[in-house]
């Protein structure tokens, strides 16, 4: 065990000073220096040192340093060998990078965010460029890579999409349809319901559904492609990444979204009725004709339009997400997490601005 | 001599502030196995990214067959790239994909070759790097021998005129990593390939090596035979080549 005595003026170190020991010397020696005179430190007792011990070491030195008088003495040749190794090393550690004050960081952010916006919009520009072209030129995607996805951002989708629709659209009829019913007003609901759901419920939820199951596995897919090197490999395969990974997924969900919002119409709907006919007593025939009566072409028109464009935020900023990820399975994390929170951020604004020009 | 396949002048490498490549001048001489060779993080790798313009050069010129390649238009590159293999090191296959569509890949999109001969012409790939029995699998259920037999195939499916690869035998056992370069040796001489090697191993710069470009530092300090490297005199290839002895 490390042993430390103070006597007469002198600090006598002995024993091990290894890590296992250091506990209460490591404590005890400040408080020496803080509340007595030392004249002198002498290590001669010390029988056996290790890095912890040598680190040690080099703080009772600056402490030494720093008061008045203090004499050190040598350690004994072994031990000061030990000292003098990771004295060496230590000489050549190099000083953690400086950090940026406020105003640079405000600066470096801005910077970051104008050159991945940039890089956005290019990558926008090329999966729109290749997703026209592909239409009609099959080149540079895999056979089958469309059905694939479409089963895979579509199909397999639908469940969840219907289910938490069919949650919503009864949570949403069940919490309208009381305060309707105070003011025997129940009968409006197949209206209330109808055109909310069409207009705005569907599409949100559908979009908000896709962008954290979808767009995750997007960005999660090519994140780790890029830092697995099947990026590079498709570039050295003389294949444009984005043709070959992204754009079937674009063609996908351009295809299957519309789809989906109109399941979760059926499913949001569904949950309504059963609040309708169940708790309002109302009649299933006239609740139907109601609801059939707000529709208009028009609106479903809005409604996919809305969808569509909701999907493309999602697939872009998900391929932009992933495309510059940077590290390892980490990296892949954080661009998967930032890609759902920019996408559903993206919705609701593309939402409030459909909104505002489609009122 | 030969003219150059590839001729590298006055390439410069930065990321962000710091520099890894100064002042680099090489020639790859065809139907050679050229040899980029130095310690770790030496800037190996970097330079054949520069090269392949997987990364742009901060400053320099590489040319193939005289043609600058930095600046070159996509279309055209995308040409050039068609004459290239490439076995990256962490053999990049695509995950999602059995070896034999990894492999297939190339052909499907850049041919018009029936099925039955794109089948023929994976199946005679995989043959060629000792991988018939692992076709159907998914590069998951590969080893790490096998991942980079199954991608050395997909970079010669095309049969390239110049294959680079990137530490092909890193991280493998001796054995495998003889086999791999025997496999390299065997490919240049039955297809008449130019090879560029990045790697460390000593074995196998012994084994490959026509010509050697030696990285130090981000510096190119020797270019010649593995023979006259042995007797350029200079510390830091006698140490290395040295320090990789096994007596």
């Amino acid at each position: 065990m490390a042993g430390i005595r103070f006597d007469k003026g002198t600090l006598y170190l002995e024993g091990d000073f290894t890590l296992k020991e250091l506990d209460n010397a490591a404590s005890e020696i400040p408080r020496i220096f803080r509340r007595n005179k030392v004249a002198t430190v002498d290590p001669g007792g010390i029988s056996k040192l290790d890095s912890a011990g040598a680190a040690l070491w080099e703080e009772i030195l600056l402490l030494a340093e720093h008061t008045e008088g203090t004499t050190v003495l040598p350690a004994r040749p072994e031990i000061q060998a030990v000292i003098e190794q990771f004295r060496s090393r230590q000489d050549k550690q190099t000083e953690p990078p400086v950090e940026q004050g406020w105003l640079e960081q405000i600066g470096a952010a801005a910077l970051r965010g104008w050159q991945s916006g940039r890089i956005a919009i290019q990558l926008a520009a090329d999966i729109f460029y290749w997703a026209f072209v592909g239409v009609f030129r099959r080149g540079g995607q895999r056979k089958g890579s469309l059905s694939q996805q479409c089963v895979f951002l579509g199909l397999d989708a639908l469940p969840i999409v219907a289910l938490l629709s069919f949650v919503i659209g009864f949570i949403i009829a069940l919490q309208a349809g009381v305060q309707m019913k105070a003011y025997s007003a129940g009968i409006f609901l197949a209206d209330v319901m109808s055109f909310a759901l069409i207009r705005e419920f569907s599409p949100l939820f559908t979009a908000i559904i896709l962008a954290g199951r979808s767009g995750s596995a997007i960005t999660a897919e090519i994140a780790t492609m890029k830092v697995s090197e099947e990026i590079d490999a498709l570039r050295m395969m003389a294949l444009d990444p984005v043709r070959y990974v992204v754009v079937p997924k674009f063609h996908a969900v351009s295809l299957m979204m519309p789809i989906l919002v109109a399941f979760s119409i059926l499913a949001a709907e569904l949950g309504s009725l059963l609040i309708a006919v169940g708790y309002l007593e109302l009649d299933l025939g006239v609740y139907l004709q109601r609801s059939l009566m707000v529709l208009e072409p028009s609106e479903l028109l809005v409604t996919f339009a809305k969808s569509v464009v909701f999907a493309w935020l999602i697939v872009i900023i998900a391929a932009h997400q992933g495309f510059q990820v940077q590290g390892g399975a980490e990296g892949v994390g954080r661009a998967t997490t930032r890609s759902v929170v920019a996408s559903i951020l993206a919705i609701i604004v593309a939402d409030a601005i459909f909104s505002l020009v489609y009122l | 001599m030969n003219a150059p396949i590839i001729s590298v002048r006055g390439l410069e490498a930065r990321y962000g502030d710091s520099s890894i490549l100064r002042d680099i001048d090489l020639d790859i001489r065809p139907h050679e196995v050229s040899v980029i060779l130095g310690s770790s993080g030496c800037g190996k790798t970097t330079l054949l990214k520069n090269i392949l313009r997987l990364e742009q050069p901060f400053a320099g010129s590489v040319k193939y067959w005289g043609e600058e390649l930095t600046d070159m238009h996509e279309i055209r590159y995308q040409e050039v790239l068609k004459r290239f293999g490439v076995l990256f090191q962490g053999s990049a296959l695509l995950n999602s994909l059995p070896v034999y569509d990894n492999i297939a890949i190339p052909l499907e999109q850049h041919t018009r070759l029936s099925q039955r001969v794109i089948d023929r012409l994976v199946r005679e790939k995989l043959h060629l790097v000792r991988l018939d029995g692992a076709i159907y699998h998914l590069p998951s259920e590969l080893s790490g021998g096998m991942k980079k037999r199954a991608a050395l195939a997909r970079a010669i499916v095309l049969d390239p005129e110049i294959l680079f690869c990137d530490e092909p035998t890193s991280g493998l056992d001796p054995l495998t990593a003889l086999a791999l370069d025997e496999l390299l040796l065997d490919l240049k001489s039955k297809l008449d390939m130019t090879i560029v090697v990045v790697t460390h191993e000593l074995a196998s710069i012994q084994r490959l090596a026509d010509r050697i470009f030696f990285i130090d530092n981000g510096a190119l300090i020797f270019s010649g035979t593995p023979a006259e490297a042995q007797k350029a005199g200079l510390d830091t290839i006698d140490h290395f080549f040295e320090a990789g002895r096994f007596d």
